[in-house]
């Protein structure tokens, strides 16, 4: 359908001498890019849709992080220690960041179950798909409630409110909720989201259409972990 | 799997009732004409309080029902209403969903009914708006900038709720533009119909798309400063709030950082501005090609310089800063990247010239908008460079000519385009002509008004005249001749106010009573006009998507037989590449 698009509309065609191979190789890259009809071969709509709400997503959580860290830096009392904050007393060992551990690793084995639920729904294996989604499902469910009792101890045991805190600088508190609250709700809306698919996956309701729905759900989720990834390393390590 | 066959194979469903066909809709028409009416309604409010400010500033004291807090308020929903909620919504919203399914060939968005609730989620949004001037305290006064520490301090109009319904406001307007956002760049990119390459793209839809990106990229920045600032306001915390001494009390705040707040703003308020302009540019483009019979000038050009002033506009930020008490080394980084930006932006304004030049140029009303935007806009862009510049920026910030250039540039210039495209794409809507008559009185009323409005402004400005204050008596530096411009700018925004009425009567009379329009009354080379229907209907393009065989500007091709030819309209025998060029 395209007959040489880039010759059409160019008033000036560059001279032949100065067409260099690089000059070619980058026409050829922006006439590939700029095709008709999809610029994304084989790219179903609600694919490209998602990568681009996760990007402006990640925009969120990158201003989020940035303010965070700003005030962190800014604010004129010293900031608490998050190691001895986020510590816990089991069977008697103080042990610095545990609770965090554990969310870390469970939320990062859900990405591993998520990945696998995409490769059997890809397999048209509709049922292993819809359980692994649930597992899936089912550790961020678990993440959510480990936050909860994070987020219990936090305010009842140790004082922490978003307006101040024992321990230190007041931002601590603010950021903290705000951040891993707003964190929380992704994944909260992951576990809602993953659920519903699953369910729909189970009954069948893709098989004309084919399983792409769970890879779209899966980017979704791969996102919310790699967003974990930053706020354990910005929040807590540092 | 390609999708447009996928797209062409889908069924029609047309709606059969009234609620699914006009209120839950999810034809991306039907949604486009609801925002654009939501957003003229909430921006007649705006243009009554820009009334009722010109009036306080050219009369001071004459009506005492505005006090200095009221005037406050007026100045700061106006700005925000017009900049947000008038200008964003019907570029984007309006503009967008109407243009880029029928320009790229697309049977509607990808996601209807995300569409759908893209538009609910506005309404909401202005119906929180709107809900502020009903509350205890009246909307916030902060200025539409909304700095803190005084946007939230008790004392500034509208601290106890109208700044919540504010923030609240502008978190749900950036659901909605999100959920209409995602909508438009997935069918810009993944749903063009055959033969339609990026580089087939009218302007309008390269203008729309590269806004809406930067809209995607800037509205996060302003969500999350509008949440730590609620954070601020419900619960106390101190993101950018520091030690505050108010009223001879110490408030629990410390530690927050204000200019935090000014950086997170700026970095979406500059792009805002972008998201303004960039549809402008791509719809003047297209009128200005049309109404000339010419093909645009360096049409390339003008993509790369639309996608490098979208990528620029992110680095920008900070000269809005110039005097909050930066580092001055980032005043110097940042008034290099603004002066960066006047050269794609000047390559624009050259090229619109220089298609009009030896063009055959009809003076329509759309066209006569679309030249009356090149000027307005080189004035407010030439304004530009003396801001950009730090050492200019710091006498004149603050002053009346920081309110004549952004109103010229984002102003006024951006609400020529949006009269010319309605002027333009109105017969496509309605199936009816625009009067003429009462357009040509609109646009000279406008045109000049704003002129007579803005120019003076340019003076005030130099001799002094500080934005934003209540009155201007008993000030040593500012001569009392200066209010006798003060007047003559009031009266004029009063009779360009009231221009905007002769418009709407338009509008509403031609709806029904106007000249029928044919399908292609312009006789434009865009898909939009090649559609079987006027209106177009359900699914726009009946059984068959269209085929695209040639660029949008195949105006007065030597040789053909009419002086356009359509971008659907197969090549000829001998002349198999449809070549618009030699």
């Amino acid at each position: 359908m395209v007959q040489n698009s880039s010759e059409q509309h160019r008033p000036l065609t560059v001279p032949e001498e100065w067409r260099s191979g690089v000059h070619n190789r980058l026409t050829e890259i922006s006439t590939d890019w700029s095709s008709d009809q999809d610029a994304f071969k084989n790219v179903p709509w609600g694919k490209a849709m998602m990568w681009i709400f996760l990007v402006s997503d990640t925009f969120i959580f990158t201003c989020f992080l940035t303010g965070y860290m700003t005030v962190r830096m800014s604010t004129t009392e010293p900031w608490p220690v998050p190691s001895e904050v986020f510590a816990l007393t089991i069977a008697g060992h103080h042990i610095p960041l545990i609770l965090i551990a554990i969310m870390t690793f469970i939320l990062i084995t859900s990405s591993g179950t998520m990945a696998m639920a995409v490769n059997f729904g890809y397999r048209r294996e509709r049922h292993k798909t819809a359980l692994l989604m649930l597992a899936t499902a089912l550790f961020g469910a678990s993440f959510v409630g480990m936050q909860a009792f994070e987020w219990t101890k936090l305010i009842v045991e140790e004082g922490v409110r978003p307006w101040g805190n024992p321990m230190g600088a007041a931002q601590f508190g603010s950021t903290f909720f705000m951040i891993t609250g707003f964190h929380g709700l992704h994944v909260s809306i992951g576990v809602i989201y993953l659920s519903t698919v699953a369910f729909k996956v189970w009954r069948g309701d893709y098989q004309s259409r084919g399983y792409e729905i769970v890879e779209i759900a899966g980017l979704y989720w791969h996102f919310v972990d790699l967003v974990w990834v930053f706020i354990f390393a910005f929040f807590y390590l540092w | 799997m390609a999708h447009v066959p996928y797209q062409e194979a889908l069924p029609l469903h047309e709606p059969k009732s009234f609620w699914t066909r006009y209120v839950w809709s999810q034809d991306h028409k039907v949604i486009a004409i609801q925002y654009t009416l939501t957003a003229v309604a909430v921006g007649l409010v705006a243009l009554v309080m820009s009334w009722l400010m010109r009036l306080q500033i050219g009369f001071p004291g004459s009506f005492s029902f505005i006090d200095p807090s009221t005037y406050y308020q007026l100045v700061t929903m106006h700005g925000m209403i017009m900049v947000i909620y008038l200008l964003t919504a019907i570029f984007l919203g309006g503009f967008g969903n109407f243009l880029i399914p029928l320009m790229v060939g697309a049977r509607d968005m990808v996601f209807p009914f995300v569409n759908m609730l893209s538009y609910w989620a506005y309404l909401l949004s202005v119906l929180v708006l709107m809900a502020s001037f009903f509350v205890p305290g009246g909307p916030t006064g902060a200025g539409w900038t909304l700095y803190p520490p005084q946007a939230i301090l008790p004392g500034t109009p509208g601290s106890d709720s109208g700044i919540v319904l504010m923030l609240v406001s502008l978190i749900l307007f950036i659901v909605a533009a999100t959920m209409g956002g995602l909508n438009y760049v997935t069918t810009v990119i993944q749903a063009r119909t055959y033969g339609m390459t990026m580089m087939r793209l009218p302007l309008s839809v390269w203008g729309i798309f590269m806004a809406t990106i930067l809209a995607l990229l800037a509205f996060p920045a302003l969500f999350v400063g509008g949440v730590m600032m609620l954070f601020d306001r419900l619960l106390g915390s101190s993101f950018f709030m520091p030690a505050v001494v108010s009223m001879g009390k110490m408030l629990d705040y410390q530690g927050g950082s204000p200019v935090l707040f000014q950086h997170i703003f700026w970095f979406f308020g500059h792009p805002e501005v972008y998201i303004v302009a960039l549809p402008a540019f791509g719809i003047v483009s297209d009128i200005i090609s049309t109404h000339a019979r010419k093909n645009i000038f360096g049409y390339r050009i003008m993509v790369w310089a639309i996608v490098s002033i979208g990528v620029l506009s992110f680095i920008v930020w900070a000269h809005h800063m110039y005097v909050s008490g930066m580092n001055p080394y980032f005043g110097f980084f940042f008034a290099i990247t603004t002066l960066i930006i006047a050269v794609p932006t000047a390559i624009k304004v050259y090229n619109w010239v220089l298609t009009l030049w030896q063009g055959n140029i009809h003076m329509t009303v759309p066209m006569l908008f679309a030249v009356a935007f090149v000027s307005t806009f080189t004035i407010g862009g030439i304004t530009g460079l003396f801001l950009g510049n730090v050492v200019i920026d710091l006498p004149l910030s603050d002053t009346y000519f920081v309110v004549a250039h952004f109103h010229m540039v984002m102003g006024v210039s951006p609400i020529l385009v949006v009269f010319g495209g309605i002027y333009h794409w109105f017969p496509k809507i309605t199936g009816r002509m625009l009067n003429d008559t009462l357009g040509q009185i609109h646009f000279w009323l406008t045109f000049l008004g704003t002129y007579a409005i803005y120019f003076p402004m340019h003076y005030l400005g130099f001799i002094g005249m500080p934005r934003r204050y209540y009155a201007y008596e008993g000030y040593q530096f500012i001569p009392e001749s200066a209010q006798d411009l003060n007047v003559f700018i009031t009266i004029s925004a009063l009779m360009v106010g009231a221009a905007q009425f002769i418009f709407l009567y338009n509008l509403a009379w031609s709806a029904f009573k106007g000249k029928p329009a044919g399908s292609n009354p312009w006789n434009a080379t865009t898909l939009e006009w090649q559609t079987p229907d006027t209106p177009p209907s359900h699914g726009n393009w009946g059984d068959r998507l269209p085929i695209v065989y040639r660029w949008a500007y195949d105006y007065s091709v030597p040789g053909a037989e009419k002086d356009f030819i359509p971008q659907n309209q197969p090549p000829a025998g001998e002349n198999p590449g449809g070549a618009a060029t030699t």
